[in-house]
């Protein structure tokens, strides 16, 4: 029988597994930077072209601004592409070999994965944040209160740490990390485009709209503009609590799903 | 040599699909002891490596590491067990000191006694005065000696060396060399896999020779070399001769001769020593043949690995500084491709 790794013995490899992702975002400060400005483009590039034109279909509760609607569907978009990350991680270290040392030491199973994931999340976190330092400088002003606002960030981390298992699970399926940069953005793509990220979807046509009304992008953006927005910037008939508790059971559902998968992934490495 | 074995693998076989990478392995070593595991591309040796350190399952057969099941308790196992694969397995953008602390810590050692153990290992290897630059500047044979530096932190019994000496230069292959005499002193049991002969001449005490997934032939180097009886016949000649050649030495010796791929050159063992080559010298006469050299001498393992699988012998030349006058020696690789 496999020994049973003490829960505290699971905590401290993982936090060890933590620090060292981590510790790479800081040797390599670039990696921060270029992950910045692909959000930072698509933050003026729909601000300043689309805006204008987006602008006058967005509900009153933006204050009038497109910044104000945009804001919160990035911090989803971002948490969403970031995540790739965790996939990109895992396929580099499984082809240099780093996970089979892992392996082939006493640590707790969990902390290659856990300790993968929680690092990601950081640094995810770290992003979404200079991103909304960006946003902030060129206009964009929250509706509500502040705690609105850091309520918002909370649910653009916990799906951002959700889809890092999705992406685990990608990533240890793939397993080569050049095939593994167009596999991330195959699920991601269509979520975020085919969401209320960029416009209301009541624009769309009624097929597309079925589909963006119900998927977790469009739940977690909205649970975000109620937040920082106010009710007045969600759909007819949605509530602000209603909105956030749709969010949390969609991240609470997909890491139900994808852990297991992820973690089943991992042990049947070869 | 009465110790109980700290290695045994009983009947290990793996498939990928079609390839049956391991049939039926078995090995035992004692400990204490530098065991090698000689082959060419493809033959098994990572893969018998990887089911040794818990990695891979097989589908059959049975392994045990420091008395440990791997394949019923590979968590305890891995307590025992060090592995340096066949690429090092080292952090870019660590430090070196950075990249063995963390192994260190992962082997479940607490923060002051994995930094007190990185600092000696550092020390020990040479790496004390790079510990604290990022890994990506270091050079090849430093990256392996910070990976083998890793596998070491925990202290294990047994320490998996995956071809440590692959890819590097001769001045590096050198130190690594040191060093793995030197656990030895300090009574780490290691296996090592290498694809180069003279490495595994000089290094290893015992040998298995694995081709195909299967090991072909285990003994002391001088084993090996012995029982292609106590001589071999060596001749050099050209292509037109040649399969009168081999025709007088089948006869002969009554046994068939092997084609160095390389030079060209037929060796086939010599069952009477001298009065072999005598005959065969005499054969060669009466056919008129007059080789360009030909001669007795021991065999070496390039002979055994020949004589037991026919594969070719690629040619490396290592500058070998630990011999006298620092003189260019020849090392010898096979594979059936290169890699
Ligand atoms: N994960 C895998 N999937 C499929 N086939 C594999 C896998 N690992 C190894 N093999 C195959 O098993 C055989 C043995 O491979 P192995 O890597 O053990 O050889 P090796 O002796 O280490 O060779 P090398 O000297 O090239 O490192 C090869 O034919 C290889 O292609
Ligand atoms: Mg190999």
């Amino acid at each position: 029988m496999t020994t049973m790794a003490s829960p505290l013995r699971a905590a401290r490899d993982t936090s060890v597994i933590v620090r060292r992702n981590l510790l790479r975002n800081v040797r390599l400060p670039q990696l921060l930077v270029f992950a910045t400005v692909q959000p930072v483009m698509f933050l003026l590039l729909f601000n300043y072209v689309f805006g204008g034109a987006i602008g006058r279909a967005i509900p009153p509760a933006a204050g009038g601004e497109y910044i104000n609607w945009l804001i919160p569907g990035l911090l989803i978009q971002v948490a969403a592409f970031g995540a790739g990350q965790t996939a990109l991680g895992l396929t580099e270290d499984l082809s240099k070999g780093v996970i089979d040392r892992f392996r082939s030491l006493p640590m707790a199973r969990s902390a290659v994965l856990a300790g993968r994931t929680f690092a990601d999340v950081i640094r995810n976190g770290a992003v979404i944040t200079l991103m909304l330092v960006v946003g902030f400088l060129i206009g964009f002003r929250w509706q509500t209160n502040i705690l609105g606002m850091v309520g918002g960030l909370a649910v653009a981390m916990a799906f951002s740490f959700s889809m890092s298992w999705v992406m685990a699970l990608i990533g240890l399926t793939v397993k080569n990390p050049e095939a593994v940069q167009s596999a991330v953005f195959i699920p991601v793509f269509p979520l975020v485009f085919a969401s209320s990220v960029f416009v209301p979807t009541e624009t769309m046509p009624s097929w597309l709209r079925a589909f963006a009304d119900n998927q977790p992008v469009t739940a977690m953006t909205n649970a975000i503009r109620g937040l920082v927005l106010g009710e007045g910037a969600l759909p007819v008939g949605h509530t602000v609590a209603g909105d956030v508790l749709t969010a949390l059971a969609w991240a609470a559902g997909i890491l139900v799903v994808f852990v297991p998968l992820a973690v089943r992934a991992y042990r049947r490495i070869t | 040599m009465s110790e109980r074995p700290i290695v045994v693998a009983e009947g290990i076989t793996k498939r990928f699909g079609d390839i049956v990478a391991l049939d039926d392995v078995d090995l035992c070593i004692e400990p204490g002891m530098i065991y090698g595991l000689l082959g060419p591309n493809g033959a098994g040796k990572t893969t018998l490596i990887r089911v040794l350190t818990t990695l891979l399952r097989p589908e059959a057969g049975r392994a045990e590491v420091a008395g440990v099941d791997v394949l019923t308790d590979p968590q305890e196992a891995r307590r025992h067990l060090g592995l340096a694969g066949q690429f090092a397995a080292v952090d870019d953008y660590l430090t070196g000191r950075e990249n063995v602390e963390m192994v260190g810590r992962l082997y479940g050692l607490d923060a002051r006694e994995a930094k007190r153990r990185t600092a000696e290992i550092l020390e020990r290897i040479g790496l004390a005065d790079a510990a604290d630059r990022t890994v990506r500047t270091y050079s090849g044979g430093m990256q392996r000696r910070l990976d083998l530096a890793a596998s070491m932190v925990g202290e294990p019994q047994v320490l998996f060396l995956d071809e440590p000496t692959t890819g590097i230069d001769p001045k590096s292959r050198i130190d690594i060399w040191l060093l793995i005499q030197d656990l030895i002193a300090r009574g780490t049991t290691i296996l090592l896999t290498t694809q180069y002969l003279d490495e595994a001449d000089r290094l290893a005490d015992r040998l298995a020779v694995i081709d195909h997934g299967k090991v072909i032939s285990e003994g002391t180097a001088d084993e090996l070399k012995d029982r292609l009886g106590g001589a071999v016949i060596e001749v050099s000649v050209g292509d037109d001769v040649r399969p009168q050649v081999l025709e007088a030495l089948r006869s002969v010796c009554g046994e068939e001769p092997k084609i160095d791929p390389v030079n060209g050159s037929v060796t086939v063992a010599a069952p009477d020593g001298p009065r072999s080559l005598t005959r065969v010298v005499l054969a060669l006469d009466e056919a008129g043949i007059v080789p360009d050299d030909i001669g007795l001498r021991k065999p070496t393992l390039d002979d055994v690995f020949l004589a037991l699988t026919g594969h070719v012998a690629e040619e490396i030349t290592v500058a070998t500084e630990m011999s006298p006058g620092n003189r260019k020696r020849r090392g010898f690789a096979f594979g059936r491709s290169e890699r």
